[in-house]
């Protein structure tokens, strides 16, 4: 089918886009063509503007002026979604966006009900859904509640609901994150038969087996800017990652920290922490001076068991020590005041205030120790706080009394970590550190994580993204359905390896790869 | 070069937009009040202008306490009602024999009591604001009923009502009052750990929880405060009119609180705001009853153009915001 592909008119040509926020450019001058029955393949690291192109694809995104799209040949505007869905272009993106309390047919047509005298054509629905459903090979009822579904089962239904619009170009982004293998399966059946049906399918994905199964050809995105594209034939994981990352891996991520041994006091113990539904039996060892990193897929209770840690989340089992006396925390404040501070993974939702000050975001968690009688605010401790992180941290901004929302996402997450830093923790769990932020950024995180370890701070550090944590974690210990199914400890002469955490992660050597 | 100098016109938006978003509505109140007076040639004169400073005096104080609660992301629908109360509680404790002063501060208690009400319900059982305030709204309303048996109470002897009627070097003891709480609030909102929380907390209530924040405290204090001030307001009320009535008195002041601080500029969502905004678009208010009597403006149309004044402005602020871009 590729070779189908390759010749004839591209359905789908982006030139030369660039796209700037304020002061940082997410995408300079990047191209990407996409021919009909075409698997095209987008990678690059996390913040590489994979998902910023696909934005202005869909037209949630406006591109900077002078770039192009053009469609069948035809320049196309495509300033709002509703016009590159009439194009044809559907995006189904990581996060869902069904209505769970309707059906799959109404969640199918919601926006562009078939009608009758301006009643919803219920009869009408189904009987224009069932097909679509069946050319995918779907097994399920229109009429079943989206509630109802697996999580696979509702990607499939994004899916259709993109053909009801008759898309001849679909995106998707990471689609099989939250998929079992066997749903991962049959998604790959269902983009055979929309290859079949001469649509064209832009796939975004981190996994290298995804990539090499599906796509004709793959694009490859570094910090916004295009690296270049190779063909079927031409793939391979060493160039793709030289590619994605642009240099030498090991210079990348920086652990200079000397490696503790056992005989290092332990911080913080934790011992047979669960809450009874996500996280079952956790029991683990964070040592001064030593970084300790998480792995296992999405939803094998990573974040979950950091919450509890931290007293987000309420546990119904467990104990935790610090310095060997048994601390008992309840909430943030009281884990705070004990000295384990938390990296939230999202930081816009759950860590910044977005409407406030670079150093009121910095000072929040230690204005209370700060303050003068009286509860009031003692400005000029604050600005010095606020000024010394912004140094220490190396947070470009050009003051630190404006909006933190005009930082890039690096700086903010440097603004976060300032935070917690503030508040001198023993313990600091740090939760997709890098999730989100340029290469330029992330090493920075990484030298700032080295510094913390080399002054004897634990570190607990939840990554997704393997060679991260390979790169500058001193054990690892992988999760598993909420247990933690193993331990790896990496020395000098056995380097930590990513199979072997992929084998725990997973639970099979067969899955694993 | 040419990335210094884009980076210098941000800055210059950015400082722009702030000086834009501390003016707010003060233009809109310097037009209003020119149009007023060029309209009816008597609108900027001491003496009105002292009647438009009482006027807006009492719903200047309930509008105070309910940017507290906005500021969070909340609501506080019952705030007319605790007016009621406290004001029947102000005159029939005025009554009791040489001690008719306890009016004020037993008025103003009766208000932190229903306010702490309110923030323990919202605050400890999680129930929405809106809905609880919307409950309290009915119940007080009903309470203030029975505290006079369903009748107006009087008390010509008030010993307290030179607050309603009085002057201090010629300002009206009402607006002294007003301005009094709109510079305490400041003070608060700005100076202190509290009000950091307040903005911390309607900015970004599960952030807040996250960086060892109290939100349930910072919840409870501003419902408290929405019931302080309302209290105040009813003791000022009772001192103006030497009576109060527990159905009829301070029937739908909840909806021009409201409106005072959203035409001030304070986002419905909480985490933006200011109480300056807040004195600015309760000042609004009251000149634009006060304006549209001196014109000469039937009470029908008063409220068809109110309504609309409060429309239009409001959208014209967001636009210009809009305009200079957030980054």
């Amino acid at each position: 089918m590729s070779e189908t592909a390759e010749k004839g008119r591209p359905l789908l040509e982006m030139r030369n886009i660039s796209k700037t926020f304020g002061a940082s450019k997410a995408l300079s001058d990047v191209s990407l063509t996409a021919h009909p029955g075409e698997v095209h393949a987008l990678m690059g690291e996390n913040g590489a503007g994979k998902s910023t192109l696909m934005k202005i694809l869909s037209g949630a995104y406006t591109a900077d002026p002078g770039g192009s799209v053009l469609i069948d040949g035809e320049p196309v505007a495509l300033g709002d979604p509703m016009k590159a869905r009439a194009y044809g272009i559907a995006v189904i993106y990581q996060e869902l966006s069904l209505a769970p309390n309707l059906t799959v047919a109404q969640n199918m047509f919601l926006g562009s009900e078939p009608a009758r005298y301006g009643f919803a054509d219920r009869a009408a629905m189904r009987r224009r859904a069932e097909p679509i459903l069946k050319q995918l090979g779907i097994g399920f009822s229109a009429a079943r509640m989206v509630s109802e579904l697996s999580l696979g089962e509702r990607q499939m239904v994004e899916i259709a609901r993109a053909l009801t619009t008759s898309a001849r170009i679909i995106v998707m982004d990471e689609p099989t994150t939250s998929l079992t293998s066997r749903e991962t399966g049959r998604l790959f059946d269902v983009i055979a038969r929309l290859k079949a049906d001469g649509i064209a399918v832009i796939y975004i994905s981190h996994r290298m087996e995804e990539i090499y199964q599906l796509s004709d050809r793959v694009s490859v995105l570094r910090d916004g800017a295009y690296v270049g594209t190779l063909d079927r034939s031409e793939l391979s994981a060493s160039r793709l990652v030289s590619m994605m990352v642009g240099r030498d891996l090991s210079s990348f991520y920086k652990k200079e920290h000397s490696q503790p041994g056992g005989e290092r006091p332990a911080v913080l113990s934790v011992r047979n922490m669960g809450d009874g539904v996500r996280v079952h039996d956790c029991s683990f060892e964070a040592r001064a001076g030593e970084v300790l990193g998480i792995a296992g897929l999405v939803g094998s209770g990573r974040t979950e068991l950091a919450r509890l840690v931290y007293g987000a989340d309420t546990s119904t089992t467990g104990e935790m020590r610090l310095d060997g006396k048994p601390v008992s925390v309840h909430s943030p404040r009281q884990a705070l005041d004990a000295g384990i501070a938390y990296l939230t993974e999202d930081r816009k939702a759950l860590g910044l205030f977005l409407d406030m000050s670079i150093s009121d975001n910095i000072n929040i968690g230690v204005i209370p120790q700060d303050a003068m009688r009286g509860g009031f605010l003692d400005f000029s401790k604050a600005r010095e706080r606020a000024q010394r992180a912004v140094k220490s941290l190396s947070i470009r901004a050009p003051g630190t009394g404006i909006n933190v929302s005009a930082l890039s996402g690096g700086n903010q997450q440097k603004a976060l970590l300032a935070r917690l830093l503030e508040t001198e923790p023993k313990v600091v769990v740090l939760d997709e550190p890098t999730r989100g932020v340029d290469v330029g950024a992330k090493s920075e995180i990484y030298r700032i994580i080295d510094e913390l370890a080399r002054k004897g701070i634990a570190i607990v550090v939840i990554s997704s993204d393997l060679p991260e944590i390979l790169g500058i974690a001193d054990r690892v210990l992988v999760m598993r359905e909420g247990r933690i199914a193993g331990e790896i400890v990496g020395s000098a002469e056995r380097p930590l390896e990513q199979e072997a955490i992929m084998t725990l992660a997973t639970g099979s050597a067969g899955e694993a790869a | 070069m040419s990335a210094s100098e884009t980076e210098q016109t941000r800055m210059d938006k950015l400082k722009l937009r702030s000086t834009l978003t501390a003016l707010g509505m003060l233009p809109v109140l310097v037009l209003l009040a020119v149009g007023f007076h060029l309209l009816s040639g008597r609108f900027l004169t001491v003496n009105n202008l002292s009647i438009v400073m009482q006027q807006a005096s009492i719903n200047t104080v309930l509008a105070a306490g309910m940017t507290f609660v906005i500021l969070t992301g909340g609501i506080d629908l019952s705030v007319g009602s605790i007016l009621a109360a406290s004001a029947m509680v102000a005159v029939i404790v005025s009554l009791v024999p040489d001690m008719g002063m306890l009016g004020v501060p037993a008025a103003i208690g009766i208000g932190l009591a229903c306010g702490f009400a309110n923030g323990a319900i919202i605050a400890w059982m999680r129930l929405p604001p809106f809905i609880v305030t919307l409950g309290s709204l009915t119940a007080i309303r009903g309470i203030a009923r029975l505290l006079g048996n369903d009748t107006t109470v009087f008390n010509p002897d008030l010993p307290f009502d030179f607050i309603g009627n009085g002057t201090l070097f010629g300002v009206p003891w009402l607006a002294i009052i007003a301005l009094a709480t709109i510079f305490v609030s400041w003070v608060i909102l700005k100076r202190t750990v509290l009000g950091t929380w307040i903005y911390a907390v309607g900015g970004n209530s599960e952030a807040a929880r996250l960086t060892g924040i109290k939100v349930s405290l910072v919840l409870l204090f501003v419902y408290s405060m929405s019931g302080l001030m309302s209290g105040l307001g009813g003791a000022m009320s009772a001192a103006r009119l030497y009576a109060a009535n527990g159905l009829q008195l301070g029937q739908a002041y909840e909806l021009d609180a409201i409106a005072a601080v959203i035409l001030g500029g304070t986002s419905f969502v909480g985490g933006v705001g200011s109480i300056w905004g807040t004195l600015i678009g309760a000042l609004i208010i009251a000149m634009l009853s006060n304006g549209l009597i001196l014109v000469g403006v039937s009470d029908i149309w008063q409220y068809i153009i109110k309504g609309l004044v409060i429309i239009v402005a409001v959208a014209l602020d967001r636009y210009r915001l809009q305009g200079l871009g957030r980054t």
